[in-house]
């Protein structure tokens, strides 16, 4: 192990034993009426950020991904909005998120007033949450070993699979041998690659899971014509969903896979685990496996990720709620088009400027950072974007064990 | 004259480090003349690819052929097809936009 990934900062602890590298309150709106009241709650308020779902009829998936974010190791609090009308009720995810051992307030705006009034109960509730977490919550050493990262890939072309994912890749191996955990979910940019996958699995169940989760896949983009491959990648010059795909997996780096795990579910163990985001089949067909690189992040948010990498060879502006993101380019025209928005460039490695494993440690420095509390560059520039969609997954058999540190 | 960064010695095809007119440096020191303009990310093929065959990059195959590619030619949406994406083959060259969506 290197000295970038001994390295140590003060985190958040939440009752779970998880540990938390920022402490926020966030503000969840529970149908699309109440989004705007839930904005301008967040408006101008340090440390409290914003997620919502916009569906009139509540979703079980969508509902078990909010819970998993509301309980994320970087939120403190939680106040929930809704109108009144909905299905999905304000105060049972308040009740669910005291019973993690986090303060929480939820209310009605039909039962408050109008705009400005529930604006005004807002801000004093959340400011009410955020003294208390402040005051409140432990402050604890922490290290790699005590991160969960993610990482996707977006607006992918030819320097992606060649450095930009490979150099993720080199340091989520470096964090799994430091005892923490990291996760990639985008299942349906393996396609082509399933005998690739199934040598990486750590054991038999882990096998079986990884092979269920491909053919699932297949199946699905199949099905709906559609894999993940778009304009931007083919004018970056990649050709097929193969190509992507073997470039797109390099971000996993090459240690044993765990196993798989679903949307809102974490690491059961550290070490290297896939996320499947795809729809489990439903009577009323709905959900998408990957409309957009949010979604993505949100998933590997809900999945326990602190910080999340996202590798990114033509360049991006978005940014997360609850955990930061990182943006890494391998493409050094991006970076030198797009620096106010991007982290890092790994494109150097490809100049001769630097080795792989010199650009794996100087993103680990980053990592450890980011995790200390310097903002990344979409959290300083305030990019907050978030995505809950309709979807269908089976829930997750929660069998494994509990976490360690649980 | 530009780079060129080829994977896994089965490779058929290099990824371009940056633009180049008529030749690329290969990273294992090969040159191959290129037939055309390639753009930075694109790919250049090694050797003949007979129409069927697969292209192979990071060792395993990407695609099918779906023309004869010559050594040096770009290899791309106008010669490759997925084995998978039933779109393929039908995108844009250059821009990489899908031809078979109707917008009026």
């Amino acid at each position: 192990m290197t000295d970038a990934f001994a390295r140590g900062w003060s985190g958040w602890l939440r009752a779970d034993g998880r540990k938390g590298v920022r402490n926020i309150v966030l503000v969840i709106y529970t149908v699309q009426c109440a989004a705007h009241v839930a904005h301008a709650i967040a408006a101008d308020e340090e440390d409290v950020q914003v997620i919502g779902f916009p569906g009139c009829y509540d979703n079980q998936y969508a509902i078990r991904l909010v819970l998993s974010l509301a309980r994320h190791p970087n939120v403190g609090a939680v106040l929930s909005v809704g109108l009144g009308c909905e299905y999905t009720q304000p105060a049972r995810i308040a009740e669910a998120v005291e019973r993690s051992g986090r303060p929480a307030d939820a209310f009605f705006i039909q039962d408050v007033g109008g705009t400005r009034s529930s604006t005004e109960k807002g801000k004093a509730a959340v400011r009410h949450l955020r003294d208390r977490v402040r005051a409140e919550v432990p402050r604890v050493p922490m290290g790699f070993a005590d991160l969960t990262l993610g990482a996707e890939c977006g607006g992918s072309d030819g320097t992606s699979g060649l450095v930009g994912n490979p150099v993720v890749g080199r340091l989520f191996d470096r964090v799994v041998d430091a005892g923490g955990s990291a996760i990639c979910e985008e299942i349906v940019e393996m396609i082509g690659l399933r005998d690739i996958i199934l040598a990486r699995a750590a054991d038999d169940r882990a096998r079986a899971e990884l092979e269920a989760a491909y053919a699932k896949a297949e199946r699905y983009c199949r099905d709906v014509r559609q894999y993940s491959v778009s304009p931007g990648n083919f004018a970056g010059g990649l050709t097929t969903i193969e190509e992507k795909s073997m470039g797109a997996f390099a971000k996993s780096g090459s240690r044993p896979i765990q196993g798989v795990i679903k949307v809102g579910e974490a690491p059961p163990r550290p070490g290297m685990w896939v996320m499947d985001s795809v729809p489990d089949p439903h009577f009323m067909g709905f959900g998408y496996t990957n409309p957009n690189d949010t979604e993505g992040i949100m998933d590997l948010i809900s999945g326990g990720s602190q910080v999340v990498l996202f590798v990114t060879g033509r360049g991006s502006v978005i940014g997360s709620p609850v955990a930061p993101l990182v943006k890494v380019t391998g493409n050094s025209r991006t970076y030198a088009r797009m620096r106010e928005d991007m982290d890092f460039d790994a494109g150097r490695v490809l100049a001769g400027e630097l080795t792989l494993d010199a650009c794996a440690d100087e993103l680990g420095t980053l990592v450890a950072d980011v995790a200390a509390g310097v903002p990344s560059k979409p959290e300083a520039l305030g990019h907050r974007e978030y995505f809950v969609m309709y979807k269908h997954q089976d829930t997750p058999e929660l069998d494994r064990g509990c976490r360690s540190a649980a | 004259m530009s780079a060129a960064f080829v994977i896994h010695p089965l490779d058929n095809v290099a990824t371009l480090l940056g633009d180049a007119g008529d030749r690329v440096t290969l990273n294992d020191g090969r040159e191959v003349r290129l037939a055309a303009a390639v753009a930075h990310g694109h790919k250049v093929a090694l050797a003949d690819i007979p129409v069927g065959a697969a292209v192979v990059k990071f060792g395993i195959p990407i695609g099918v052929a779906t023309a004869d590619i010559a050594r040096g030619d770009w290899v791309h949406l106008h010669n490759v097809e997925s084995r998978y994406d039933e779109r393929s083959g039908g995108f844009d060259v250059v821009t990489g936009a899908a031809g078979d969506m109707r917008y009026d």
